[in-house]
This record gives structure tokens, C-alpha cells and sequence, in this order.
């Protein structure tokens, strides 16, 4: 674990910002949908990406499979900066990090069998020999439990957890070594929930697949995540291991989300924190910590200055001045 | 079973034909006697007699309307009453002259708005977008009439390059052609440009791209099919406008096809002939929005499923 060799993938300072252009008679305003994201992914490693919808949890990942521009920032894959790709070399860098989508009904082209939706990346890549690509076909839709008389069937014609691994099947056509799951299973019912995230798991122990898991269920995330980053406001406010950052979160955003999971034993040790209201919006964060007009801890320090992602040891960073000193009744 | 539903919409058209063919034939009893306007009101009695008899007009309303009905099942559609020959000869002769004008202008709005819709929703708000949609706007805005008689002052009479009636060469088929096609290319444009912009924005498309997907394909391939649901709707729709659009472009450009026969029958209350014109006009509706449907089952496998279900 120590000796550390060079991560799958490496984002440091990723920013993207939309708007903010000067156009006929009016400003936009700029909104700071993600501002300064840095994470590391190593083979067949998988992050939980959580978060409040808007924080700029779906944005990043957006950059990272390249349908997104970011504003500023680096991608390190396998060593290679991806901001610079050209559209060409996109075409082919996509192979290798593909995505999966929240609402897999409309992922798929309604008008394509469901064959002929996970054969299409497998011509148009030219994977393997053209007279083996059905039997590929079928491998893959094996390997994602689909019956192979669902071949011929059509998205309208299947559920939603059958779409998903079609949409699953689809993506490892390519055989990527990451794969960005964008809300995979919030869309689907809970008992289906389990399945996909088993399917998931047991792909990624069988073809060494990272993923980086964004969703905002804190349920899901901690069964599936080796590491978790928390992000609020374009931020990441907490990052580290799976297991201390939900037995001991340190960052009181982390308390909030983890105690506002019903049942789950683990938040007993902090002291219950509620958010009120909604997060500021990104156009015009808070000064100083964005964090500090809900935070149930906030000190003065907190509205003046921005305090920095420091480690605090096991791997676990922590964007707040009084982490370690917060809510923990030992 | 396919073929039952295809049965029942065939049904359907059978119903709507013969709901005109009815409509047709109460609406011109109402509106006058046809041999009046024929001999003139100062003729003696026995010349209306003698006409009234002719054309089936002494027997009582039921019994004309029940050998009207079978003739018209039959292919008869009666006599002209200002020509004296059979009302279907009439339009066999104008019907190709307007086949070939509002076809051209059809396929001319069709690829020109199709074409320009796609441009558009690829250059959403950019200055091609404005562009082509002030374009279209003002295609579909301006009356037939208006802008044939532009065209005619224009290309006529100013530069005199096109000649600006008649149908002897092909050179006369322009100017009626461009003034018909411009007022469908403008509608397929708005609805091409919406229905690309909303497919475009869907998940598949935006999945197709981050499977790696080149940007042609993805439109044409992934984009357009789905799109083209909607736009094939609206083709149907506005096959009905070709009929009236053809009616007032040959009256302007004086091409004897069949929207002029129909005015002139009106004007000369041709009883026979304008029931037989708005008949074949309704055939060829129904026939249109049975091939529409037809088509719809062949690009969208929902369709099929339905189909397939009932």
C-alpha cells in the first residue's frame, strides 16, 4: 500500500465555470459549478462521489469522460492530460473511460434492439473480428445476466434494472479501465438497486475496473466505495477511506448528510446536526468557508477565510478550521 | 396481428370517405340549383325539364344519392355539367400538370426545411440559426399569393427570366414550384429545427457521444430517426395544404391543373365535377395518413410493438 505507483487516474484543481460572457446589454454571472476538485483513482478502485444535487458532483465526472470542458485544472489518465485532447483523440481516448447514466431508459436509442445497442461501440471501434462480434455480444450480455433472447428485444419492451445492464454491457464493450457511474441506480427501485450494485462489484473484481460512484444515497455509496469524497458547493469538503470518514466524519457538512441517513448506527456517535434550508447558490458562494452560513459550528474565523483541504492522517482530508475539534463526544 | 390493425385504420379512411362523399353531396343541394346556373333562370320549362332528367336531378334526393354513392364505388363519378364528358376524365387530364407541380414543390420544401432545421438546431442561437429561422418564419407567413405574385414581378416582369404562366417547359414550373415549396419549407424547418433540439438534448445522444460516437453519425444516425416521428406527423398534416396551396398557386400562375378545375367548377357550379374533385382529394388524404402510419411503424419500433400487442 505504501509504495504507491502512479494513480489510474489523477484531477488536481479541476474547475469549470459556466457563464460569466459579456453579451448584448447584460453580464452574466458566472457560476462556479465545481472549483478546485483534486482526486486520485487507482486500479480497480472505486470513489463515492457524494453530495447535495448541484455541488457539482455530476460536472466533474462530465469532465473526467470528456463531455465537459473544464474551465481550468488538470485530468491525469494513465499519465496523459486529457484537458488538451483534441475532439480526434477524445474519439479514441474514449475506449478506455466510459459512463454510465442515471436514467437508463434514455440512455438507450429507442429505435435500436437491444444487440444492436451494445454492438454499436464494438464496430465503431473496430473491437474484435467483424464475424465475432455477435458471440461478443452475447458474452457480454452473459456477463451482465440478460437472458440472450432479450437481444432482440427493444428499450421499451424491458425494465428499468434490464436497461441499466444494458447500458453496463454496452460500456464494457470497450473494456475500460474506469468507468464513471453517474447516479447508476437512483433510478431504479430499491430491490433492483441491490442488484445493479452487486453486478457492479462483481465486474469490477472480474476485468480490475476503477469506478468514481457519484451519487447523493450515502447508503449506496458506502457499500460499493473503497474511498469517499464529499463535495459541497464545486468543493471537496472531506475526502478518505470509506470506513472512518462514515464512523468518524470530521468535516460538519459529512455529520449532517450522515446523520440525516435514518438508521444507520454509525452517525450516533456525533451529535445529530441538521441543515437548514438550501446550499447557497454557486453564482455567489459564501465567503470564506462556503460552508459557514449552515454550519451549526461556525466561529468568525469561518465567514473570513477559506480554510484549505489538510490531511489529518489514514488518508483522511478534511476543508474545515476546527476538524478534529467538532460535535466528537469520545 | 399487424394486418388487423392496418384493417381497422383501413377501415377507418373507408368511413371518412364516405363521410364526405355524404358531406359533398347535402353541402351542394343546399347551395343552389345546379341546372338554373346551367341554363340560365330566363330558359323555358322544358329545357330544365329535359336537363333536370338528364343528369338525374327530377328522381328524388335518396334515390340520386343512392346511385350516386354506387357509382361512385364503382369508379363513375358522373357527368360533367358544363362539359358533358365523365367528371373523372377531366381531372385524369388536369391531374398530372398538378402532380408534377405540387410534388416538386413537396420534395423542394421537404429536403430545403429538413436540411435547414437540421443546421439550425446544430447552431442553436448562433447567427446560421437566426438565420435560417427568420427564413422560415417568413416562408410559411407570407401568403401563396403574395409571394407568387413577388416572384412574378420579380423574375417576370423585371428581369424577365422565367416565364410567369402556363405549363409548356420546365422552365414554367419554377417560379409555381418555389412559391408552394417555400411555404412548406419554412413549417418543416420550425418543426425539424424543435424536434432535432429536443432530441439532441436526450440521454442516448449524449451517450452515443461519450461511447465515441463521431458527431455525423450521431446526428444522422442516433438524432434524426427519432426526430423524424414528428416530422413525418406534420408532413401528413400538410399534405392537405398542397391541395389548397396547388388551388391558389394555379390560379395565380395560370397552370390548368386540377386547383384550377376545381375553382372554375365552383364558379360554374359543376356540381358533379367539384363532388368528384373533393372526393379524390379525400382518397388521396386518407391514402397519405395510411402511408404516414405505415411509415411510422417502419422507423419506430414502438409503433411495431403496439401493433404487434392488439
Amino acid at each position: 500500500m505504501s509504495a504507491a505507483p502512479e494513480p489510474l487516474l489523477r484531477v488536481s484543481a479541476l474547475r469549470r465555470h459556466f457563464g460569466g460572457g459579456r453579451s448584448f446589454l447584460r453580464t452574466q454571472r458566472t457560476i462556479r459549478a465545481v472549483e478546485d476538485v483534486s482526486l486520485t483513482l487507482r486500479i480497480g478502485e472505486t470513489l463515492g462521489l457524494v453530495g447535495e444535487s448541484g455541488c457539482g458532483k455530476s460536472t466533474t465526472g462530465r469532465m473526467i469522460v470528456g463531455l465537459e470542458r473544464p474551465s481550468g485544472g488538470e485530468i491525469l489518465f494513465k499519465g496523459r492530460d486529457l484537458t488538451g485532447l483534441t475532439p480526434k483523440d477524445w474519439q479514441r481516448q474514449r475506449r478506455d473511460i466510459q459512463m454510465i447514466f442515471q436514467n437508463p431508459q434514455s440512455a438507450l436509442d429507442p429505435r435500436l434492439s437491444i444487440g444492436r445497442q451494445i454492438r454499436e461501440p464494438l464496430d465503431l471501434h473496430g473491437i474484435g473480428e467483424r464475424g465475432g462480434r455477435d458471440a461478443e455480444v452475447l458474452r457480454l450480455m452473459q456477463a451482465v445476466a440478460l437472458a440472450p433472447e432479450m437481444a432482440d428485444r427493444f428499450p421499451h419492451q424491458i425494465s428499468g434494472g434490464q436497461a441499466q445492464r444494458v447500458v453496463i454491457a454496452r460500456a464494457l464493450a470497450m473494456k475500460p479501465s474506469l468507468i464513471v457511474c453517474d447516479e447508476p441506480v437512483s433510478a431504479l427501485d430499491v430491490s433492483v438497486q441491490a442488484t445493479v450494485t452487486e453486478l457492479l462489484q462483481e465486474l469490477q473484481e472480474r476485468f480490475d475496473i476503477a469506478y468514481l460512484f457519484i451519487s447523493h444515497d450515502l447508503r449506496v455509496v458506502k457499500k460499493l466505495s473503497h474511498r469517499i469524497a464529499v463535495m459541497y458547493l464545486g468543493q471537496i469538503v472531506e475526502e478518505g477511506p470509506t470506513d472512518p470518514v462514515y464512523r468518524r466524519p470530521l468535516h460538519p457538512y459529512t455529520m449532517a448528510l450522515l446523520a440525516a441517513i435514518p438508521d444507520l448506527s454509525a452517525s450516533r456517535a456525533t451529535r445529530p446536526v441538521r441543515l437548514a434550508g438550501d446550499p447557497p447558490s454557486p453564482a455567489n458562494p459564501p465567503a470564506g468557508c462556503h460552508f459557514h452560513t449552515r454550519c451549526p459550528y461556525a466561529r468568525p474565523r469561518c465567514s473570513a477565510e477559506m480554510p484549505a483541504l489538510r490531511p489529518l492522517g489514514e488518508g483522511h482530508s478534511v476543508r474545515c478550521h476546527f476538524a478534529g475539534e467538532l460535535g466528537v463526544a469520545s | 396481428m399487424p394486418g388487423r390493425l392496418f384493417l381497422t385504420k383501413l377501415a377507418r379512411g373507408l368511413l371518412t370517405v364516405w363521410l364526405i362523399v355524404t358531406l359533398t353531396f347535402v353541402a351542394l343541394n343546399l347551395s343552389g340549383d345546379p341546372i338554373e346556373a346551367l341554363v340560365g333562370d330566363q330558359a323555358p320549362a322544358e329545357v330544365i325539364a329535359h336537363y333536370r332528367e338528364k343528369f338525374g336531378l327530377d328522381r328524388p334526393l335518396w334515390q340520386q344519392y343512392v346511385s350516386y354513392v354506387s357509382g361512385i364505388a364503382q369508379g363513375d363519378f358522373g357527368l360533367s355539367l358544363s362539359d358533358q364528358r365523365p367528371a373523372i376524365e377531366l381531372i385524369a387530364a388536369a391531374l398530372p400538370r398538378t402532380l408534377r407541380l405540387g410534388l416538386t414543390a413537396f420534395v423542394l420544401g421537404l429536403l430545403l426545411g429538413v436540411g435547414l432545421g437540421i443546421v439550425a438546431a446544430l447552431n442553436r442561437n448562433r447567427a446560421i440559426d437566426r438565420f435560417v429561422m427568420s427564413f422560415a418564419v417568413l416562408g410559411f407567413s407570407l401568403p401563396n399569393f403574395f409571394l407568387g405574385i413577388l416572384l412574378i414581378l420579380l423574375f417576370s416582369l423585371h428581369w424577365r427570366l422565367l416565364p410567369s404562366s402556363g405549363d409548356q417547359t420546365i422552365w414554367h414550373l419554377i417560379l409555381p414550384a418555389v412559391t408552394l415549396g417555400t411555404h412548406f419549407a419554412g413549417t418543416f424547418a420550425r418543426f425539424t429545427r424543435s424536434a432535432m433540439l429536443e432530441v439532441l438534448s436526450k440521454q442516448y445522444v449524449v451517450a452515443a457521444r461519450a461511447k465515441g460516437v463521431p458527431r455525423p453519425r450521431r446526428v444522422l444516425w442516433h438524432a434524426l430517426p427519432n426526430a423524424a416521428i414528428p416530422i413525418i406527423t406534420i408532413i401528413g398534416l400538410k399534405l392537405g395544404d398542397l391541395v389548397a396551396g396547388s388551388i391558389i398557386v394555379e390560379t395565380v400562375f395560370a397552370v390548368p391543373g386540377v386547383g384550377r378545375l376545381l375553382v372554375n367548377a365552383v364558379t360554374s357550379r359543376d356540381f358533379a365535377l367539384v363532388q368528384a374533385i373533393l372526393i379524390m382529394t379525400s382518397i388521396t388524404m386518407v391514402l397519405a395518413n395510411l402511408a404516414v402510419d405505415a411509415i411510422y411503424a417502419l422507423i419506430d419500433p414502438r409503433m411495431r410493438a403496439a401493433r404487434s400487442e392488439s
